[in-house]
């Protein structure tokens, strides 16, 4: 036999994986922690007079080390979507991006000499604080929603759930053509419903209050449900027609809710963060501008 | 009183007829024995209607009967009136039963024949050859003599049978006259040959038969068909016409069903006529019986022939399909030039002599055509078994170079799937990439660049000439065609690569001449998927070798089966119960279809005695895996659900086609979230086109396994790829060059579904115009529509096969696995995957 050494080989290692938190053997929490460290003892050795704010030649240094922090956290959006050459990982830079982002906390807080006002100076303050936490709720997200989301769709891709969804609306259009104009009419009110409509809310929370399957498949059940199924009746198979739809929009609304949750917090992390850089560029130029 | 003829010529078909109609132009005393009431009677008896070809096109013809490609009715209509005009002297219904000599017996000169007994004994018989004229008895009694006999008999007689289970029912067939007359039914066709494809496509022409017909091929490849006919039957199953079973063998027949044995396992399909289309074997005995001698003792050998086609009894001459050509203009050219022989012609060469010529000029040396073709026979081991004729057929595939000393002849990593032969001098093997000094010497006679052929990888080793070397290069097709119908060349071939693989293998300082006695045991198995070698707890000694496929190993643990390991191709099994005396301590079984080199264990044990360190290196071995089933069955006890649950990922990772891939993307469910940003790389790292899908796929237990290529070991996309454009590159990955020519065939045979068709998307704006001004269509692959709209008009660019090719050549290595946030995104190989390691570090 060739031998099988292939390139890949410095990637997978001895075929363990790691995920971005424990990258490296936690080597950017390590990082992260150190500067944390460096940060709270000098913090408390410096005597500066008179006394700790973001103007002295300490919080001068805090300052800039966390501005450019921020700007280069800020890139973790460039290098995800720069699909460039050589042996970098993404990976790494997300577990960077969260560790170093994390020890933000003190570098910035030990920046402001617990000096707060209502002022630009906080206002960036604040808004810092909102991303790393609405960042916080990321890591969370990408903790434990996956499984989920695995589970949940069972090997089936998203197209073929819809596709399902497709087939079996086909199947209640069909079937209802034989039964009464009544029920004709209750079936194509969930033929012509968006049943994912209901907006933002509806998609994190699952729920959808006026999901009209639901509706016509209760009101149909209230016929059928004292009727013995002989197995051959349009209006029992329509009814066990809602019901698949019923269990298909289900697991489709749970899909479509795990992946909102795993996005949302992006809708806060990234705008905010644009935000934060314009407050920042105030708040430096403001500091400058009084000197 | 019987007639007296200088030449009789037994057989009307192509080769006799011809050899008929130079006689009687030459005005020579000559019989044409024909056994029905009509000529040819192979071609009579082909379906109507049937399109014969005149392959090969670059050999001329030479004969006073014409052909060309045609219906065989206008073909044999022709004939008739040739015969006829040329006065051809036809005796129909003339049988042959024996031919003997008449003269005086040849001193020294007698014939061995083997005969096989029922009871499975062999013995010799001994036949005293006499001098000419013979006599030539029919089957009705009736006798001529003749000076010379002529064999043109071809080898229709004799059709290969079917030998599984229920082969001898009636609705099996080995002929099919007319294919209107079967409506309605499911007929199985057994062989992918050119009769067995032209006789499915004949019964699949009219839909308004109804058949449903499927033709049976053991392979994924058609060595032995035309590759016009091959081409229509794949045109035929795309439209759906017939079923085409890839690696598929019979396994038994019964009325109304057939069963089969495929990489997927057992199969039962409908079927109520079997049409067995498996090729013939020469009507050896009858031919042995006339003083004849065979190259080998190989069921498919032929007669061992003078360049004049003489055999070993003299004045009789074989020609045609009998003597190992069954193309009928080569018959036709037979018959001509041996009646030409006979009549003492002795400086008339062969129809194909200028092509061959043209191939032998630029050698050292004035030989002739002949002595070439005779030095190479003779000195190349895989040749041996070939006869002249044969030579002049092989060497029209194949290429002869000449290499100074020093030259090289192929280097590391170039593409190349030829056999070479060393017919004089010998080579050196460079086998460490760094340091060209550290070489193996390769012989004469022997053949290098073997791996090519097998897996389709690039060569492995620069191979430079130690001296004036000549060597023979075999086309890929010309070795599968050697190695199918030169059974001596496939086990020369085979026992090379077996006694390399050994040695690679095995190290420990091994020689050739040490495996002398093992390999003169071994025994090449297929197994079928999921079929064991190794039963646990049986006896058996034997060694077994994995040359293709891979295995996994299971033990019995409170009466489940558990996942032990899994083995590549190039691991051995069986060590244990060698070593230890005990009987077999675990199940070893095949994940895929694969084959098995089994090494006797007495002979084996012969070896390791002589050689004390390929002991040592065997217990080391043994130790280790003794050490993973210890330490399985020890976890069993305490973390019976987590040895459970890692048996079963084993099992689902095998089951969807790991065991035959040598690179997988795979993704951790567990960490997915879904952004998709794999496919996205994937895209803008190759023109545009993604070659993965992530969502789709199988998922047990987390582990997910997208639609995306996983390299195989033996790749089916390969089968069949008219202009040879997908390789196997230096790092082991599987890669479409740009001289494809989007048929699809790649696609159709991919088990995975991971090659897709089409054109590349026009170039996107820059990544900062999108993220700055929101120009053009962003990261990833644009949608059908934006390239539509944006490609130039008038500009169509060809649908083309699009797969993974592990992002070689771009620094950093798959860009699925470097764009992944979250690290779900790992690309393995199996036996680094399937391994304990990984029960460990599940928390067991």
């Amino acid at each position: 036999m060739a031998s099988k050494a292939t390139q890949t080989d410095r990637l997978r290692g001895d075929g363990s994986h790691e995920s971005f938190l424990q990258h490296k053997r936690f080597r950017w929490l390590k990082i992260a922690s150190l500067i944390c460290v460096i940060a709270i003892v000098t913090y408390a050795m410096v005597d500066v007079q008179p006394r700790h704010n973001g103007g002295t030649w300490y919080g001068y240094t805090l300052g800039t080390i966390g501005f450019l922090l921020i700007l280069w956290l800020t890139t973790l959006g460039i290098r995800k979507r720069f699909m460039t050459r050589n042996a970098w990982s993404l990976k790494g830079w997300t577990s960077a991006h969260v560790y170093l982002g994390l020890a933000l906390i003190s570098v910035a807080t030990l920046h402001t000499g617990f000096q707060f006002g209502w002022n630009i100076h906080t206002l960036s303050y604040v808004l810092m604080m909102i991303v790393i936490i609405s960042g916080l709720f990321g890591i969370l997200a990408y903790g434990t929603l996956p499984q989920q989301l695995s589970f949940n769709r069972d090997a089936v891709t998203e197209t073929q759930m819809l596709e399902s969804l497709r087939s079996i609306d086909r199947q209640l259009h069909d079937s209802a053509q034989s039964l009464p104009q009544r029920y004709a009419e209750l079936v194509d009110i969930s033929l012509q419903q968006d049943p994912f409509g209901g907006g933002v809310f509806a998609r994190l929370s699952r729920r959808y209050p006026h999901c009209a399957t639901r509706k016509v498949h209760n009101l149909i059940r209230e016929e059928t449900g004292g009727r013995v199924d002989r197995g051959d009746d349009a209006l029992e198979r329509v009814d066990a027609l809602l019901n698949r739809k019923l269990s298909t929009l289900a697991r489709v609304r749970k899909h479509l809710q795990l992946k909102a949750l795993l996005e949302f917090w992006l809708y806060v992390h990234v705008p905010l963060t644009f935000a934060l850089i314009a407050a920042l560029t105030a708040h430096v130029v403001s500091v400058f501008f009084y000197w | 009183m019987s007639e007296t003829y200088r030449i009789a010529i037994v057989g009307s078909g192509p080769a006799g007829l011809s050899a008929a109609a130079r006689a009687a132009q030459l005005g020579l005393s000559h019989v044409l024995l024909e056994k029905t009431d009509h000529l040819s009677d192979t071609i009579y008896k082909y379906q109507k209607g049937k399109h014969v070809m005149a392959t090969p096109a670059q050999l001329v013809l030479r004969s006073d009967m014409s052909f060309e490609a045609g219906k065989r009715e206008a073909i044999l209509g022709i004939w008739d009136e040739q015969a006829a005009s040329n006065k051809v002297n036809v005796r129909y219904k003339s049988d042959v039963k024996a031919i003997e000599g008449t003269g005086e017996a040849i001193k020294g000169s007698i014939m061995r024949v083997a005969t096989r007994n029922r009871d499975g004994s062999t013995g010799v018989q001994e036949i005293q050859r006499h001098k000419p004229p013979y006599k030539i008895t029919m089957t009705d009694g009736s006798t001529i003599i003749a000076e010379n006999v002529v064999l043109a008999i071809g080898t229709q007689g004799n059709p290969n049978l079917m030998r599984c289970p229920g082969g001898d029912l009636p609705h099996v067939q080995y002929q099919l006259d007319d294919p209107k007359e079967y409506i309605d039914e499911h007929i199985v066709i057994i062989g992918a040959g050119d009769a067995g494809i032209e006789n499915a496509m004949g019964l699949a022409e009219d839909p308004a038969q109804q058949n449903v017909v499927t033709i049976v091929n053991r392979g994924a490849d058609f060595p032995t068909a035309k590759d016009a006919n091959v081409k229509g039957l794949l045109a035929a199953r795309d439209a759906g016409r017939l079923n085409v079973a890839l690696h598929t063998e019979t396994a038994a027949v019964e009325p109304g069903w057939i069963t089969f044995n495929t990489r997927d396992g057992e199969q039962k399909i409908k079927c109520d006529r079997i049409i067995a289309r498996i090729g013939s074997a020469p009507p050896r005995t009858f031919v042995e019986q006339c003083g004849i001698e065979f190259a080998s003792q190989d069921r498919l050998a032929f007669p061992k022939l003078s360049p004049v086609f003489e055999t070993t009894a003299p004045g009789i001459f074989v020609i045609g399909a009998l003597a190992g050509y069954p193309l009928i203009k080569h018959c036709m050219n037979q018959g001509h030039d041996v009646v030409e022989f006979i009549n003492g012609n002795t400086s008339l060469k062969p129809a194909d002599e200028p092509i061959l010529e043209a191939k032998f000029r630029h050698l050292p040396g004035k030989q002739s055509v002949d002595q070439w073709l005779e030095i190479l026979q003779t000195n190349v081991i895989v040749l041996n078994g070939m006869n002249m004729l044969q030579m002049r057929e092989f060497m029209l595939d194949s290429d002869v170079h000449y290499y100074k000393r020093g030259d090289v002849i192929f280097e590391r990593n170039a593409p190349g799937s030829s056999v070479f032969a060393i017919a004089t001098g010998s080579v050196s093997v460079q086998v460490s990439p760094t340091d060209p000094s550290i070489t193996i010497p390769i012989e004469t006679g022997t053949i290098f660049g073997e791996v090519g052929l097998i897996s389709g990888r690039k060569r492995g080793a620069t191979v430079v000439a130690a001296e004036n070397t000549i060597c023979v290069e075999i086309s890929r097709t010309a070795a599968l065609k050697l190695q199918s119908s030169v059974p001596a060349a496939k086990r020369a071939i085979e026992r090379i690569s077996t006694e390399r693989q050994l040695l690679q293998m095995f190290g420990s300082g091994l020689k050739p001449a040490d495996l002398k006695e093992v390999l003169d045991t071994y025994e090449i198995n297929q197994i079928m998927a999921g079929k064991p070698v190794i039963n646990e707890g049986e006896n058996g000694d034997d060694i077994y070798v994995i040359r293709q496929g891979s295995m996994v190993v299971e033990k019995k643990i409170n009466g489940k089966p558990v996942f032990l390991s899994y083995l590549p191709a190039g691991s051995y099994i069986g060590e244990m119960a060698l070593i230890g005396g005990t009987k077999r301590t675990a199940t070893v079984r095949a994940a895929i279809k694969s084959e098995v080199i089994r090494l006797e264990g007495y002979a084996f044990k012969a070896l390791l005695q002589k050689k004390p360190e390929l002991v040592a290196k065997l217990q080391k071995d043994m130790a280790g895996r003794q050490d993973v089933n210890a330490f399985i069955e020890a976890k069993k006890d305490s973390f019976s659900g987590v040895v459970d649950m890692y048996s079963n990922v084993a099992n689902f990772l095998v089951d969807n086609g790991i065991g035959e891939a040598t690179d997988v993307l795979l993704i951790d469910e567990n960490l997915c979230v879904g952004c998709d940003n794999c496919e996205k790389a994937c895209a803008d790292s190759h023109d545009g086109l993604s070659r993965l899908d992530r969502e789709a796929g199988r998922t047990y237990a987390h582990l997910h396994v997208p639609t995306s290529c996983r390299h195989c070991e033996h790749p089916h996309c390969m089968a069949d790829c008219p202009p040879n454009a997908i390789h196997r590159g230096p790092d082991g990955e599987v890669f479409i060059d740009d001289t494809c020519i989007g048929c699809g065939n790649c696609q159709r045979n991919c088990p995975y579904g991971v090659i897709r068709m089409d054109a590349v998307p026009p170039k996107k704006p820059g990544l900062f115009n999108w993220l700055l001004f929101g120009a053009g269509p962003g990261p990833g692959e644009p949608s059908k529509k934006w390239a539509y709209k944006n490609t130039p008009v008038g500009v169509e660019k060809a649908k083309k096969a699009i797969k993974c090719d592990m992002c070689a050549g771009i620094k950093g290595g798959p860009a699925c696995v470097r764009a992944c946030p979250t690290g779900a995104a790992i690309r393995v190989s199996p036996e680094q995957f399937l391994t304990v390691a990984r029960l460990e570090r599940e928390g067991a």
